[in-house]
């Protein structure tokens, strides 16, 4: 079983933490996986995306055109990667950023609010993490638990401020579907 | 019977390849008699040039390697920071260093390298056969500056001391000549104290020899020695341009 | 203890250089490879060895080899236009019997070109890096665990037969991020290195490192017992990967980064029973002829898949020797070939067989 996801925003949202987060988790349940950032000048403040492959076998192209679950979390990444996602895949948008709805029949379409939430809880700069939590409950690549010691277990005690907004936007995410 | 003069145990005993009244052999035995009187034979690793003292890896007994023109600092730096221990001198022309090495003679000052720098400036290519030298005067003619060198078309030459003297990384620039037997014997002064300053970790150290090229000049070996007294001294001045320890 | 960590290839390059011993390493910044400076600059002062930053790719490939020529094991790493510069000084390196790890973390050019992956330096590793009758051992990792495992593998080799040895990667390898286990290395025995210009110590005739040879009998000579040991290369160190060849009718042929798209292209290919497989050549010198040769003889065609506009397909079509028809296809200037591409081109090749 092999399931490729493209995460895309911009630049600042944590688009390349929510791959290398997913990715890591993966890796930790014995998984094959690959991680492929876009890089360059996009890293200040244009587009942003990565690919994670995720697979039971080993894997060939970490690169991928059609992804099994697109993470959006601006309209032009919408707008790029929405038509890409593979019939019976899934897209997941911050629908505070994106006012659009996906018009395919053949692809599951995931809406959260996630910028919107974030304010409001006292979370800016979460909303990355609030859809991380959409996502896995949404997939079941993984369990809540897992995703979270992951998540919160590099963060040092010092900074548990840090831990405690990531479990709040991973709870508010996981709840929400 | 008393021995008042020897060939230092350093220089090689092979015959050198240097023209009639160059003066490269006199340098070359001032730096092994440092060497011999320091006694680092054993633990120096010299990096030869690109030019006329291209040979000199078969001049001195030490350990040597042959850089690519220019490259000598950056090759002395590579052989320092991995063998601190090991005392590192360069031995490089004014193409060599003041022409295609300039960004490397430049960085080994501000990266404050404890490595010795002997600089050999006789204002011209000589290896090729004369062509015009960073550190060829105005006027001068040479093969690639057959009207003599022209500041308006071939810029002006290069005081390299001068301009090492203004890094922090530098704790000793020094020019000199060996053109006298005084002069030699205040040259193997200022080279001695270049490799101290290395063995006291103080930073780099670089001595300017001003040298002469009988045969590329077009002169005899004695009237070469006036060219340089006359003309070279005048715009490369002799003296310390910085004595201290490097701020690194 | 065997542990995973998840890395970006370039920092993975950097800690196997570390595992390997290497603790000197010589750096200027460039796209799409600087992670390999920043990881270092960040753990050599905690090993006990020097990261330095050098003025220019010129003097930190010159650096490096100061540091060979004493005796130390050391790297000095680039992308495209940085390994152009630093041409010379490997020619030196090679001249002068050194041994050293060179990285290649490609991309696009000619010229300043690009910053997204490419494998246009093909010509430049196995062919043309700095003037002279010279080879490189040049090993073209596709993973982020042999990012790892060959740029060990790389200085175990390069102090072996005394030659410098380059890592052949590019901007997706470097970039992306796999799991690596460092405990899966394994060590050759390297011969000391008693040619090392760092002090005789009075306990020997003083050593030589030089490059200049002027009689030129003596520089043919020179050259001739360095290609003898070229040959031994050539005999015992060919690295390659076979992937569904045994019955395969096209056989694709890809290193690097490609030959991953390729994999996934074939296994989506066999699912619709064409019989089509892959060799990877892992060290791009010594090119892995014998093999490819011998798959020529059985296959039906040949596809060479490179991000290029054609280069290692020159050795496919001197290894196939005219046997079978060989195909090819490309992707430049940054542009990674996708996997459908891949596929319709099996397809088309399938379709005239």
């Amino acid at each position: 079983m092999t399931t490729t996801m493209i995460f895309a925003g911009s630049g600042g949202q944590g688009i390349q933490f929510s791959g290398k987060q997913t990715a890591k988790t993966a890796m930790h349940q014995g998984k094959n996986v690959t991680f492929l950032p876009s890089y360059g000048p996009e890293m200040r403040g244009g587009t942003s995306n990565c690919t994670v492959v995720i697979s039971d076998e080993e894997i060939g192209s970490p690169s991928v055109t059609s992804p099994d679950v697109a993470v959006v979390m601006n309209l032009p990444s919408f707008d790029k990667f929405e038509p890409r996602v593979k019939a019976g895949g899934l897209v997941i948008c911050d629908s505070t950023l994106i006012d659009k709805k996906s018009d395919r029949e053949d692809i599951d379409a995931l809406y959260i609010p996630a910028s919107e939430l974030a304010n409001e809880n006292g979370l800016t700069g979460f909303a990355n993490v609030i859809i991380l939590g959409g996502l896995i409950k949404k997939t079941g690549l993984f369990t809540y638990d897992e995703f979270l010691s992951l998540l919160t277990g590099s963060i040092p005690e010092s900074r548990a401020a840090l831990k405690e907004k990531n479990e709040k936007a991973l709870k508010i995410g996981y709840d929400l579907v | 019977m008393k021995t008042v003069y020897d060939r230092p145990h350093a220089l090689s005993d092979v015959p050198l390849h240097y023209c009639p009244g160059c003066t490269h052999g006199i340098i070359h035995k001032v730096v092994a008699q440092v060497i011999d009187e320091l006694g680092i034979e054993d633990r120096t690793v010299g990096i030869a040039p690109v030019g006329c003292s291209v040979f000199a890896y078969n001049y001195f007994e030490c350990d040597m390697i042959e850089a690519a023109h220019g490259r000598a600092p950056a090759v002395a730096t590579g052989v320092k920071r991995t063998h601190p221990d090991t005392v590192v001198f360069t031995y490089q022309g004014d193409g060599d260093l003041a022409a295609i090495g300039t960004a490397e003679t430049v960085h080994i000052g501000t990266r404050g390298e404890n490595v010795t720098i002997i600089f050999v400036n006789n204002a011209i290519y000589g290896m090729t056969g004369g062509q015009m030298a960073p550190t060829t005067l105005p006027g001068q003619v040479t093969t690639t500056s057959p009207y003599g060198r022209d500041r308006k078309i071939q810029g002006s030459p290069i005081r390299i001391c001068e301009m090492l003297s203004t890094l922090d990384g530098v704790a000793f620039a020094a020019r000199t000549s060996v053109d006298t037997p005084k002069n030699i014997n205040h040259t193997k002064q200022l080279i001695k104290k270049a490799f101290q300053n290395q063995l006291d970790k103080k930073g780099l150290s670089i001595v300017e020899v001003l040298s002469t090229c009988p045969t590329n000049w077009g002169m005899t070996p004695q009237g070469a020695l006036k060219w340089l007294r006359e003309n070279m001294m005048e715009y490369y001045p002799l003296g310390i341009f910085k004595d201290s320890e490097a701020i690194r | 203890m065997a542990q995973k960590v998840l890395m970006k290839g370039n920092e993975a390059i950097a800690e196997a250089a570390i595992n390997a011993g290497c603790l000197y390493y010589f750096g200027y910044p460039i796209t799409p490879q600087t992670e390999i400076s920043e990881y270092l600059a960040k753990r050599m002062p905690k090993v006990g060895g020097l990261c330095l930053q050098a003025e220019s790719e010129v003097s930190a490939i010159n650096m490096t080899l100061g540091a060979a020529a004493a005796g130390s094991r050391a790297m000095t790493s680039s992308s495209s236009p940085g390994i152009s510069l630093k041409s010379e000084g490997i020619s030196y390196i090679a001249g002068s019997d050194l041994p050293c790890l060179i990285v290649n973390v490609q991309r696009g050019g000619p010229g300043l070109g690009g910053i997204q992956p490419s494998q246009s330096d093909y010509y430049q590793a196995t062919r043309g890096v700095g003037h002279g009758d010279l080879r490189l051992i040049v090993l073209a990792p596709s993973s982020v665990q042999e990012m790892a495992s060959l740029t060990a593998e790389a200085f175990d080799l390069a102090d072996t037969y005394r030659m410098p040895a380059m890592l052949l990667a590019d901007g997706a390898l470097g970039q992306m991020m796999e799991p690596v286990d460092f405990s899966l290395f394994e060590k050759r025995e390297v011969p000391e290195k008693a040619w090392a210009a760092n002090g005789h110590g009075g306990k020997r005739k003083k050593n030589i490192i030089n490059s200049l040879y002027i009689d030129p009998q003596e520089l043919e000579d020179s050259i001739l017992a360095r290609y003898k040991r070229y040959a031994e290369v050539e005999e015992k160190e060919v690295k390659y990967e076979e992937f569904m060849t045994d019955d395969a009718d096209i056989v694709l042929v890809a290193f690097g980064i490609t030959a991953r798209i390729c994999k996934s292209a074939i296994t989506a290919a066999r699912a619709d029973g064409i019989k089509v497989g892959l060799l990877r050549p892992i060290t791009l010198w010594p090119y892995p002829k014998k093999i490819l040769n011998s798959i020529a003889g059985r296959a039906k065609a040949l596809l060479t898949v490179e991000m290029n506009m054609g280069q290692m397909v020159d050795d496919v079509r001197l290894a196939a020797n005219g046997q079978c028809p060989v195909h090819l296809y490309t992707r430049t200037g940054g542009m990674i070939p996708s996997v459908d591409e891949v596929e319709n081109k099996i397809r088309e090749i399938a379709a005239s067989l």
